[in-house]
């Protein structure tokens, strides 16, 4: 299994996940952050701690978002490793509000 | 190798000794190093191999969270860090010897104490600490003698943490199950000659309190000869219905409870969660033989007959000599990181990981609260300098005449694939020493 980052993130991009990684898998691209599945240890710190609820354990992904799972081992071999906190995107706190978060 | 072989430290800079090895030894360690400023940090670690829990504490049959050793590795490579392995802070030099070597001290020193129950009898033969159990059959020098008779039938685990989900576990696997882990070998060999066959997993709590995750729980779908299962006499039907829908991994947790109250049991043996007890006395004549337990705030008592029982209900840091303690938490006094006696800051000496927060989160939650004592450090440093009296490295000429030897990172790279040649006829990642002497002699080979 590994941890998924999906839509919810998106417009977001919070970040606390990367500060709780242990092993920094996740990268990130100007829209959002993806888990390095090979590098995930299913340690399962980030799900608690995004403020968006945007990442679940792949198994748990409703079918309409199972897609997540191939484009977060896509574009995390194609994106750089974040080692540390980012600002959120722009208006960031209003999409979480709309999420009802 | 000899102690010598310790990589002389970068004589300018701030200097900051880590106390622990653990995951948040190792985060705040990272985070110190990579914050540009020119410092050194000395690791020193009671045993001669690293990683605290992740090594003592994750179950054998959890081999991908041990992956993260990987990311310790690189921390300790990294230019300035050093491992001073097998010099116990609290008996081979106090606190405040090393706060007068060293700019700052964290505390990095886990919670090693387990919670007691209060209750009568918790002290009969068969009646154990878990965490004593999960030292035990994870190789740890300090509980490889300890005993477990494994010989009667039924065993409660009393908490509904992960600790307490981790010990059911590795009581309901069989040995095949258990054989290809890193399991310690005198722990492989009781639990292949284990009778058990009904273990109870019991909290005081509702299922919607428990404190395991859904993560940990879905291990027990998967057990070769095991069934998991729920009372119906412990639950109402709205049990299982999550307060707050937006809460999946609350609800997965129900979910797996419902599918466990609702299976038939066919396998050799049965695991069945309980529900709204609390443990009232520990009875037997010479040693256990039941447990009375009963619904919080009432007086309707239900005994559950066993031959052992595992006290899983928390646990709280040591107290060291010279640090202020926080008796209500059980973890160093502090503010925030800062070591703190009441509102006055010791300066220089900080916590993190379980010893400033308690016992919860996963190994990553010590990657966020390493960073953020760093952060604590890293401000204070401009006013600490000049404040230490003494050298770290004659403050480490001087222990190498207190220990019988000062075991390096390099030291423990022997260590390690030493383990590893053990490990490979038998199909297991390692075969741990469990003896300090044998880690040594590992080292020395």
């Amino acid at each position: 299994m590994t941890y998924v980052v999906t839509d919810n993130c998106r417009g977001c991009r919070y970040t606390e996940c990367v500060t709780v990684c242990p092993v920094e898998c996740f990268h990130v691209d100007e829209k959002m952050t993806y888990i390095d599945p090979e590098n995930c240890i299913d340690c399962g710190g980030c799900v608690p701690v995004c403020p968006v609820a945007a990442i679940e354990p792949d198994y748990r992904l409703a079918a309409d978002k199972k897609f997540w799972i191939d484009v977060n081992r896509k574009r995390a071999a194609e994106t750089p490793v974040l080692t540390g906190r980012l600002p959120p995107l722009p208006g960031a706190d209003a999409r979480r509000q709309e999420l009802g978060r | 190798m000899t102690g010598s072989a310790l990589d002389r430290a970068d004589a300018d800079g701030f200097r900051i000794a880590v106390v622990g090895s653990g995951p948040s030894g190792f985060y705040v360690s990272e985070a110190l190093l990579r914050a540009g400023v020119p410092l050194s940090v000395d690791m020193f670690e009671q045993l001669p191999v690293p990683y605290g829990l992740v090594r003592f504490g994750v179950a054998p049959d959890h081999p991908k969270l041990k992956l993260v050793t990987a990311a310790f590795d690189r921390i300790a490579t990294t230019p300035g860090f050093r491992f001073i392995g097998g010099v116990a802070v609290g008996r081979h030099v106090a606190i405040d010897e090393l706060r007068e070597s060293y700019d700052a001290v964290v505390l990095a020193t886990g919670a090693d104490i387990s919670r007691s129950l209060g209750v009568p009898g918790e002290d009969l033969s068969g009646s154990h600490r878990a965490g004593d159990f999960v030292g035990w059959y994870n190789g740890h020098p300090d509980f490889r003698d300890c005993q477990f008779d494994l010989g009667c039938e039924a065993a409660t685990v009393i908490g509904h943490g992960n600790v307490a989900l981790d010990v059911a576990r590795i009581l309901a696997k069989t040995a095949d199950e258990l054989r290809r882990t890193d399991i310690a070998a005198h722990a492989l060999e009781v639990l292949a000659e284990s009778r058990i066959c009904e273990i109870h997993v019991v909290g005081r709590g509702k299922p919607s309190q428990a404190k395991f995750t859904a993560k940990e729980l879905r291990d027990f779908l998967e057990l070769d000869e095991c069934d998991a299962s729920v009372l119906s006499r412990d639950v109402a039907p709205d049990d299982f219905t999550p307060d707050n829908p937006q809460d999946p991994e609350l609800a997965e947790k129900l979910a797996l409870l419902r599918g466990f109250s609702q299976q038939v049991s066919t396998k050799r043996r049965r695991c069945v969660f309980r529900f709204g007890l609390s443990p009232r006395a520990i009875r037997g004549r010479g040693r256990v033989e039941t447990i009375a337990f009963a619904p919080p705030a009432s007086p309707a008592i239900e005994d559950i007959d066993c031959g052992l029982v595992f006290r899983s209900v928390g646990r709280r840091s040591t107290p060291l000599a010279g640090v202020p303690y926080d008796e209500h938490r059980g973890v160093h006094a502090n503010n925030e990181g800062r070591v703190a006696d009441g509102s006055s800051v010791i300066a220089g000496l900080y916590v993190c990981g379980w010893s400033k927060r308690g016992p919860s989160g996963t190994i990553g939650t010590n990657r966020g609260c390493g960073m953020a004592t760093a952060e604590a450090v890293l401000a204070d440093l401009p006013a600490l300098s000049g404040r230490r009296s003494s050298d770290p490295d004659a403050l480490l000429a001087r222990l190498r005449h207190r220990v019988a030897r000062i075991v390096s990172y390099r030291d423990w790279v022997a260590i390690d694939a030493a383990e590893k040649r053990r490990g490979a006829p038998l199909g297991k990642p390692r075969e741990k020493f469990v003896s300090v002497a044998d880690m040594l002699a590992a080292a020395d080979a």
